[in-house]
């Protein structure tokens, strides 16, 4: 019932009345700028005057006999004002989904919480970033420790980046539509993971990697825009591929082709293609669960297949979230997010 | 052309506002009876989940401080080392319950209003909203706050966030209690010191007796249902019959049979609805009247407010209407039925009202519905079945009338001497068809009445025994620990109380959840505590610690019989001694000696304790727990507050059940007067001669009374075996098959001597007024009865 | 032809002997005929086969070129209020309509109802001062007034009556027989009138007698 209230009742969270809500107007609150330049670490932290934020870690891991899991730990902020406070009457919302998700399995858990009261938030310096119990936290955003349970799993893993923060769009400036919507926007894809998950049948050691997102805005999406589609992919060449399709009216899209080294190239409208190859029925619904990706520009053109199609994230508001491979033009894996599919 | 036939219909209405007021009575009384009880059975429903809801209390286990308030920073902290916990504050604003909630880590189901009108989260945690029922809103103050109204937030109770809720109590930053979510994550901290948590409570074993009380609530709405759906049926069938010759003369007009037809439909549709909507109305308010007494009861129950007002639920109008309208078709088919197979050419006069011309196969009915309710009875497994068996009790207890009834009536015509007498019987027996649907009506009210007044009343003695026995202490002590029960028997033993420490464990025993209790050997168990079934000698066997006593559930449950070995503990196995009654209590339950006890459970210690102390002591010995071993009000239970309220409870669910019973009465009481009436009309061919032999008016008219109480007095007497078969399948088989104990039965005659003489008072107010039109009858209409033969 | 009847046989169910027996006969246009015999002899249960109220086993019956035969309810109910106007003993008018709306009611059921043509009639029968009263305020013969009244209202082409006068006194049912055979003649249509009596029967231009279901 309290999962219906919040549904029903938050039009500030994030994906609240469905996604097309992130289509409404921001209000008084921040807009995303093109001059803005981002800055570190204060920008690791919460901005509390835009609408809604988050911190979103997706890990593809490996067991030691070989079987891939994947891992999402998520903070979402959604503020029902532009302002901090201190006690209950803090305008300040948190969200937390974690997942893990095996071939098999897929295991979900949601915490809600206030802001204000300390029960969750976000400082930048030294990095932590919580929820309850669930916390990502380090001296920096560099080595952190993420640590997550739900009523059936638990993980507690340690992450090392080995590389550069990579800049979305245009140095962070990351435009959602044609008419001009945009979130600030970047992302470390580049950690390496080592630690355990607990799952039912045990502790399972697992390596691999993660990549972490952050992005924050005020009105995300364009009013006609429904839903998206968002693939973050590693080619076992050491290359990376950021790219999303914004359902709409017209299908929006947008892309960073992030080179071994970090060197990040902003790819426009278009570019970037992804095509349903299969679909699934997943909790009611039909999702597609193996997509098509091509950058003509890059050579790229792979099938992309979820390793579980089952990986619903069945919260306050659902949607799909897991692990995939990579097999074509180049191999791989990623993490595929599949939202506004009613 | 449709015009034309619909003024010949309507017409009849008009010219006979008798008929149609007969009609919509009809309709509408049978539909109130149904309705109000639904209304008043939806409505306690309704409040007392909403009271749950809102409470949470009992659902959740609870964390609360050892001393004082929880303070937030310990919430947080809860909170932050994996305790989904949520916190609540309570407090009164005059006279409304305010409850202040964390909505996003409340746990389902406690969140206020999931569906409330203009209900906005943002607005609510930012400080703006409170939901309360519409009548608890006028009484807040105001407060700054927006209200919204919630009806299925519990009465006289407000719920806000916690944030607005500490501010308007005054009480910034303290949290009463927190609630702890069934779902718990994996990793979870100790909880801290200073915090005590409480187990969920299953309900007491008094609040899960109120669900009897419901059980009784809803036969009755279904028997009410059976006597309302015979009256809807008998109104219908007389509509028709009244206008078989306006419907061959239309006919003979040019007016076709199936236009007709879906006319006459159509008219009963709107007349189905009138009649609905005037029988809802007055279901209303004879729900309204009474549910002051059904609220007052389940606040006595549960100590929890519950709403003494009505609110129209979609629910049970609808399902009033549907029974109208229901029962409107269902009772029009037949009848439509036999008007599209009346021939035209066929004799138009009305017939007796009634199942004349298919006796035999009535009896047969009859037979078989009551060979099914026997097998039922003797093989049926399950609430379903338990339930069928009801209907197919009653429905064939009825369909048996008529025949009963002829056989009864011939048998007095055969002995009967002279002329009017044995004119008299030969004519009742006559009548018997075209009153058998009021009759039946009336049985099945008079078997309603005796089957629920002898469930409540075998309740209620049941229920005031079983209190004696667990109750038989005069207080009842909770300790929160060790410390704490070693303090309270130090203070009680001081004051001169005898301690009967209440040990318990749950355990399965014989492969079922059971609670394995150890009883000390003392006077207070040997003298209030009866057995079902037991072996001479019991308690001393149970005091030298060589058997067991079970509760009924478990006896039944596993099927022991008297000495069957069950297993206590481990390695512990003792023969069954006695069986008692535990009503009310879901699980098995296993009472050993307190030594035994102590041996196998060495770790367990009592925690709850009953006291007995002189009754005038009480107070003395409350207040020296209260100051010297620091227990709260609330872990002290009044023995005798519990049962005055107990009882209380009792008397006004026999307001209730009274006023019922008086209503469904009076429902077959008219029923009686509208087919009195029809046959008024009918019977002049038959009277007329006898009048003219010389009986004076006066004289028939006395007959006519005297024979509509035979006749009530006939069914009376059927009734009450009907109506004891009924008790008896609602104690021994529906309450076994719902809750797994059975109440013993017992049998009240001299309510069932007023019952019939209610009965006979009902009959004989239905049959005055037509007596009393016979009485007057103008001469020439009997002379008419000649002159139109031919 | 009128009416055409032809070796019309009619038994009903759980008798014997057959009511009609071949009975064949012709009316035309205005043409009075007058159907007698006997209790039994089968003259009701032949005028209720004119007038579409039950059917034959066997024959015949075509009443202004249709043949009753094949009709169905709905069929025979549009013959009753359109063609053909049954006159009954027992006047079976609806007690619960005023005398006004009786005389209307078949002539609005046949869609031809003609307000004047209604007045001029309970003029005509002598209801005018009765037109608001319902039918148990009148005395018999007012009632079988009323009952022509309704009937000739809707026009009939043939008009069947059963008896009109059998519950009428001598003087009344002279009276009311003679204004129903005027005003047949007026508005030119057929008439068949079952009667007992040799009286009434010899004042109708043909005469038909019926003898254990026969024409004799």
């Amino acid at each position: 019932m309290v999962l219906v209230l919040v549904v029903a009742w938050l039009p500030g969270l994030v994906f609240a009345q469905g996604f097309a809500g992130l289509g409404t107007t921001p209000g008084d609150f921040a807009v995303p700028s093109r001059d803005t330049v981002l800055t570190f670490p204060r920008d690791h932290g919460a901005h509390p005057d835009f609408r809604i934020e988050w911190w979103y870690l997706t890990a593809n891991l490996t067991g030691p006999d070989g079987t891939p899991y994947g891992l999402q730990w998520t903070l979402f902020r959604s503020a029902m004002a532009p302002r901090d406070g201190q006690g209950w009457e803090a305008p300040q919302l948190w969200m937390g989904h974690a997942a893990v998700t095996t071939p098999e399995a897929h295991y979900v858990a949601e915490r809600l919480a206030r802001g204000g009261i300390g029960q969750a938030g976000v400082v930048a310096d030294p990095f932590a970033a919580w929820i309850d119990e669930w916390s990502m936290q380090g001296d920096d955003p560099g080595a952190l420790r993420l640590t997550a349970a739900g009523a059936e799993f638990a993980y507690d893993v340690g992450l090392v980046a080995q590389g550069p923060l990579v800049l979305h769009g245009d140095k962070g400036y990351s435009v959602k539509s044609a008419a001009g919507q945009a979130s600030h926007y970047y992302s470390q894809p580049f950690y390496a993971v080592s630690g355990v998950l607990t799952l039912p049948e045990g502790d399972i050691p697992v390596t691999g990697t993660a990549w972490l997102d952050r992005e924050w805005s005020s009105q995300p999406l364009a009013a006609d825009q429904t839903g998206w589609d968002w693939f973050s992919l590693s080619f076992d060449t050491g290359e990376k591929l950021m790219g999303f399709v914004l359902r709409g009216a017209e299908d929006y899209t947008a892309a960073t082709w992030i080179a071994a080294d970090g060197a990040a190239t902003a790819l426009p409208d278009g570019a970037f293609v992804a095509r349903p190859l299969a679909q699934n029925e997943v909790a009611g619904r039909v999702v597609p669960v193996t997509w098509q990706v091509a950058v003509p520009g890059r050579a790229v053109d792979v099938t992309v297949t979820a390793l579980n199609p089952q990986a619903w994230m069945a919260t306050s508001v659902p949607y799909w979230e897991g692990p995939v491979t990579i097999a074509g033009s180049h191999g791989g894996v990623g993490y595929l997010e599949m939202t506004g599919y009613e | 052309m449709t015009r034309t036939i619909l003024s010949a219909l309507f017409s009849h209405w008009w010219y006979n506002p008798l008929q149609v007021f007969t009609l919509l009575a009809g309709l509408a009384l049978g539909t109130a009876l149904w309705s109000g009880v639904q209304a008043i059975n939806a409505e306690a429903r309704a409040s007392y989940d909403a009271a749950a809801a809102t409470l949470g209390g009992g659902r959740y286990a609870q964390i609360t401080a050892a001393e004082g308030a929880v303070s937030l920073d310990t919430y947080v902290a809860l909170r932050r080392s994996g305790w989904n916990v949520s916190p609540v504050i309570e407090g009164r604003l005059g006279p409304v319950r305010i409850v202040g909630i964390e909505p996003l880590t409340a746990p389902g189901g406690i969140g206020p209003v999931s569906a409330a009108e203009g209900a906005d989260l943002g607005v609510f945690l930012g400080g703006g909203q409170i939901f309360a029922k519409a009548e608890t809103l006028t009484r807040l103050p105001d407060l700054g706050v927006t209200g919204v109204a919630a009806p299925d937030v519990a009465p006289n109770t407000a719920i806000t966030d916690i944030g607005v809720a500490q501010r308007l109590l005054g009480r910034a930053g303290e949290i009463d209690r927190l609630l702890v979510g069934e779902a718990q994550p994996l990793r979870r901290g100790p909880l801290p010191d200073g915090l005590v948590q409480t187990a969920p409570q299953d309900g007491t074993d008094v609040a899960r007796l109120t669900d009897s009380f419901h059980l009784n609530l809803t036969a009755f709405g279904l028997l009410s249902f059976a006597v309302g759906l015979f009256i809807v049926h008998g109104a219908i069938g007389l509509a028709f019959e009244q206008r078989r010759a306006i419907v061959r003369t239309v006919r003979a007009l040019g007016a076709p049979l199936g236009q007709l037809i879906g006319l006459m439909a159509v008219e009963l549709a709107m007349l189905g609805l009138v009649a609905g909507a005037l029988g809802v109305a007055l279901g209303y308010a004879i729900a309204a009247a009474l549910l002051p007494d059904v609220a007052a009861t389940l606040r006595g129950l549960y100590g929890a407010d519950v709403a003494g007002q009505l609110s129209l639920r979609p629910a049970w109008w609808l399902s009033g209407m549907a029974i109208a309208l229901g029962g409107t078709a269902v009772a029009a088919s037949g009848a439509l039925w036999s008007i599209a197979r009346m021939p035209l050419l066929a004799s138009a006069q009305p017939r007796a009202w009634g199942l004349a011309r298919q006796g035999s196969a009535l009896v047969w009915l009859s037979a078989a519905l009551l060979g099914a309710a026997g097998g039922l009875a003797l093989w049926g497994t399950g609430l379903v079945a338990g339930f069928a068996m009801l209907g197919a009790l009653l429905v064939g207890g009825a369909l048996a009338l008529p025949g009963v009834l002829g056989l009864g009536l011939g048998w007095a015509g055969a002995r009967a001497r002279g002329p009017v007498p044995q004119w008299f019987w030969a004519d009742s027996r006559a009548q018997v068809p075209g009153l058998s649907l009021a009759l039946m009506a009336l049985l099945l009210a008079m078997a309603a009445n005796v089957g629920v007044s002898t469930m409540v009343s075998s309740f209620r003695l049941t229920f005031v025994a079983f209190l004696d026995q667990r109750l038989a202490a005069e207080l009842y002590i909770s300790a929160s620990d060790r410390a704490q029960a070693a303090r309270i028997v130090a203070v009680a033993e001081a004051e001169g109380a005898v301690v009967l420490p209440l040990l318990s464990v749950e355990r399965a025993v014989a492969g079922l959840p059971a609670e394995v209790y150890g009883a000390r050997d003392h006077a207070t168990y040997r003298d209030n505590w009866r057995f079902l079934l037991g072996e001479p000698g019991a308690w001393d066997a149970l005091a030298r610690g060589e058997g067991v006593l079970v509760n009924e559930q478990l006896f039944r449950r596993a099927g022991l019989t008297l000495g069957d070995p069950v297993a206590v503990a481990a390695g512990v196995s003792l023969p069954v001694l006695a069986v008692y009654g535990d009503y009310g209590n879901p699980v098995g339950q296993v009472v050993v000696n307190d030594a035994v006890f102590r041996a196998a459970y060495p770790a367990v210690q009592a925690l709850r304790f009953g006291l007995r102390v002189a009754p005038d002591g009480v107070p003395g010995v409350q207040a020296a727990l209260r100051d010297r071993a620091g227990v709260a009000d609330g872990a002290m239970v009044h023995q005798a507050a519990i049962k005055a309220l107990s009882l209380s409870v009792f008397e006004r669910t026999f307001t209730v059940t009274a006023a019922l019973n008086v209503l469904t009465l009076a429902v077959a009481g008219f029923a009686i007067l509208m087919s009195l009436l029809t046959l008024a009309a009918m019977r002049l061919p038959q009277l007329a001669p006898v009048w003219a032999l010389g009986l004076t008016r006066r004289r028939l008219a006395v007959l006519d009374l005297v024979r509509a109480l035979v006749l009530a007095a006939l069914t009376g007497a059927l009734a009450l075996p009907l109506g004891l078969a009924l008790a008896w399948a609602l104690l021994a088989v529906v309450n076994v098959e719902a809750f797994g104990w059975r109440l013993p039965m017992y049998v009240f005659p001299l309510d069932y001597l007023r019952l019939g003489a209610f009965a006979l008072l009902a009959a004989a107010g239905a049959a005055a007024w037509p007596a009393w039109r016979l009485s007057r009858i103008e001469p020439v209409r009997l002379l008419g009865v000649f002159r139109h033969e031919r | 032809m009128l009416l055409h009847v032809r070796d019309v046989t009619k038994t009903y169910p759980g008798t014997e002997a057959a009511v009609l027996r071949g009975v064949s006969f012709d009316l035309g246009a205005g043409e009075m005929l007058a159907l007698t015999g006997e209790s039994g002899s089968g003259k009701s249960t032949l005028l209720h086969l004119i007038g579409g109220l039950d059917s034959a086993d066997r024959g015949v019956v075509s009443v202004d070129g249709t043949d009753l035969t094949p009709l169905d309810d709905v069929g025979r109910a549009a013959l009753r209020r359109g063609t053909v106007g049954v006159i009954f003993q027992q006047f079976n008018l609806i007690p619960s309509l005023t005398v006004a709306a009786n005389i209307a009611f078949q002539a609005r059921l046949a869609g031809r109802h003609d307000s004047a043509r209604a007045q001029s009639l309970a003029a005509r029968l002598g209801l005018a001062e009765h037109l608001h009263k319902y039918p148990e305020q009148l005395s018999g013969g007012q009632q079988q007034r009323v009952a022509i009244a309704r009937t000739l209202a809707a026009q009939p082409k043939l008009v069947l009556a059963d008896e009109p006068t059998g519950n009428l006194d001598e003087t009344t049912a002279d009276a009311v027989f003679q204004l129903l055979c005027d005003l047949v003649v007026e508005t030119g249509a057929g008439l068949v009138l079952v009667t007992h009596s040799e009286r009434l029967a010899a004042r109708l231009g043909r005469r038909l007698h019926l003898r254990a279901g026969q024409v004799t």
